[in-house]
């Protein structure tokens, strides 16, 4: 029941945006002209197009949010039960993390977390 | 100490549906319902609010005009964004243009389904709900990183990137934060972690630990929300507003709402984690003391808990000064991170040899 609740919730969401612009459609005014509808480049011919390349710097930060993200869900599971598991578990999620620090501090050496 | 019992409207919905469908599909209106109106006046109350705290940090009265003290103010404000004209880039990639919105909508709306406002005022409450609420705000940088995309504006693209970049990398140090409440209570499950706190809430009964998670998962999650002092993707005095610089009458007011919406859900998380959420202040074995804070209804509790933490948050914009994008980095990966991993360890050690105050019932 409760993730048919979200399903309604994702109806939900539809309704609230497309119903909002259904209805701002019908009651604002709609006189689209090709300068009102130009790209905005503070008030220049905008050059070129504006899908270009950017910055690889975004992309290691993309990597790097992955590794510690899938990480982290295969951490909460271990945090639910560590009561159960006790040293044992303690340990062994210790070492886990302890790998992926030392993949952390790599990236730091390699000065990837430096912004360029 | 008074006990509370736990009853959700998808659970109502649940037991009425067998006898009659109607009553089931009653129930499901209700939560519909409650969660439009709860967007719609929390959205319209928060920007009130907003306008007033700045106001007066700054001497100012703020506004004053439409009804006593301007409380109508941002009513009139939805108004005239209804009536304007939803103006769309001829360059743009016109249904991406569209859909971003939505997307934004969608990760506000379904967060807000697990919220946990009282005992009863709660939509539903999965077994998985901290890991939950982590996925499905997840999606609101979509919608940033999308709109951006769509409308092939350079100004758009580069506050785009930058949002997203600010905004994968803040949820990791906020996650940290997250495992420490989920290793205390034992359980994802908001309700039941509300009720761990029964004893006395996790910021203080776990020492030191709490506090450190508290400031962390608030630093991240006001940068998951690009807020002050981490509005850089926005920054309307260097990048024309970011991602939402194509963006027109209501399509912006959707963008608009659902931060306003995402700022109340950072609240109500800090506050549902660390501040016992609906639970009253409590110290375990207090018996008299608890019961005089019963009195107050967990509703009222919860109001009050997340109140301070919205008034806290917009108190910070009028505080600190924005961030620059390598010092927000910085303050992440070289700072933030690593007390995260440190906190994260020593929850772990307090938790299996029991360093806190109060066993868990």
């Amino acid at each position: 029941m409760d993730f048919f609740f979200v399903l309604v919730f994702l109806g939900l969401a539809g309704l609230f945006v497309f119903g909002g612009l259904f209805a701002s459609r019908l009651l604002a005014p709609h006189r689209p002209d090709a300068n009102k509808n130009a790209t905005y480049e503070c008030g220049e011919r905008p050059i070129g197009t504006g899908w270009v390349q950017f910055n690889v710097g975004y992309y290691l930060f993309a990597l790097l949010f992955l590794i510690f993200d899938v990480e982290a869900a295969f951490l909460y599971p271990w945090a639910v039960a560590l009561r159960e598991l006790g040293v044992a578990g303690l340990i062994e999620a210790g070492l886990f993390i302890l790998v992926l620090v030392f993949g952390l501090v790599y990236a730091w050496r390699k000065g990837v977390l430096e912004w360029v | 100490m008074s006990s509370w019992e736990v009853k959700t409207i998808a659970q109502r919905a649940a037991e009425a549906m067998p006898e009659s469908v109607l009553a089931g599909a009653g129930y499901v209106l209700l939560a519909v319902g409650f969660a439009a109106a709860f967007m719609a006046l929390m959205g319209m109350a928060l920007i009130y609010a907003e306008r007033k705290v700045a106001a007066h940090f700054q001497c100012r009265l703020g506004p004053m005009r439409v009804g006593p003290h301007g409380i109508f103010q941002t009513v009139a404000d939805t108004i005239k964004l209804l009536f304007k004209e939803d103006i769309v880039p001829s360059q743009s990639d016109k249904l991406l243009h569209l859909f971003a919105p939505y997307l934004s909508m969608m990760a506000t709306l379904l967060a807000l389904l697990v919220l946990p406002m009282s005992p009863v005022v709660q939509i539903a409450d999965m077994n998985i709900g901290v890991l939950y609420v982590t996925a499905v705000t997840g999606f609101g940088v979509l919608g940033v990183l999308l709109a951006g995309w769509s409308s092939n504006n350079k100004w758009s693209l580069l506050g785009a990137m930058r949002a997203g970049a600010q905004i994968i990398s803040y949820e990791v140090s906020a996650t940290m934060a997250l495992l420490v409440v989920v290793m205390f209570s034992g359980s994802m499950q908001l309700s039941k972690i509300v009720e761990s706190q029964a004893e006395g809430w996790w910021i203080w009964r776990a020492p030191v630990i709490g506090l450190v998670s508290f400031v962390i998962f608030l630093i991240a999650s006001l940068a998951e929300i690009s807020r002050t002092p981490f509005d850089l993707p926005e920054g309307e005095s260097e990048l024309t507003a970011g991602f939402h610089t194509e963006y027109s009458g209501l399509r912006f007011a959707m963008f608009f709402l659902a931060e306003f919406i995402n700022m109340f859900i950072v609240a109500g998380m800090a506050a549902t984690l660390f501040l016992g959420g609906w639970m009253p202040f409590h110290i375990g074995g207090f018996d008299t003391f608890n019961s005089v804070m019963d009195l107050l209804p967990p509703g009222a509790w919860f109001s009050l808990k997340s109140g301070l933490v919205v008034f806290l948050i917009m108190w910070f914009r009028w505080t600190f000064p924005r961030l620059r994008v390598d010092q927000l980095m910085k303050l992440e990966w070289k700072i933030l991170l690593p007390i995260g991993f440190v906190n994260l360890f020593a929850a772990a050690a307090s938790v299996v040899f029991g360093w806190y105050f109060f066993p868990i019932r």
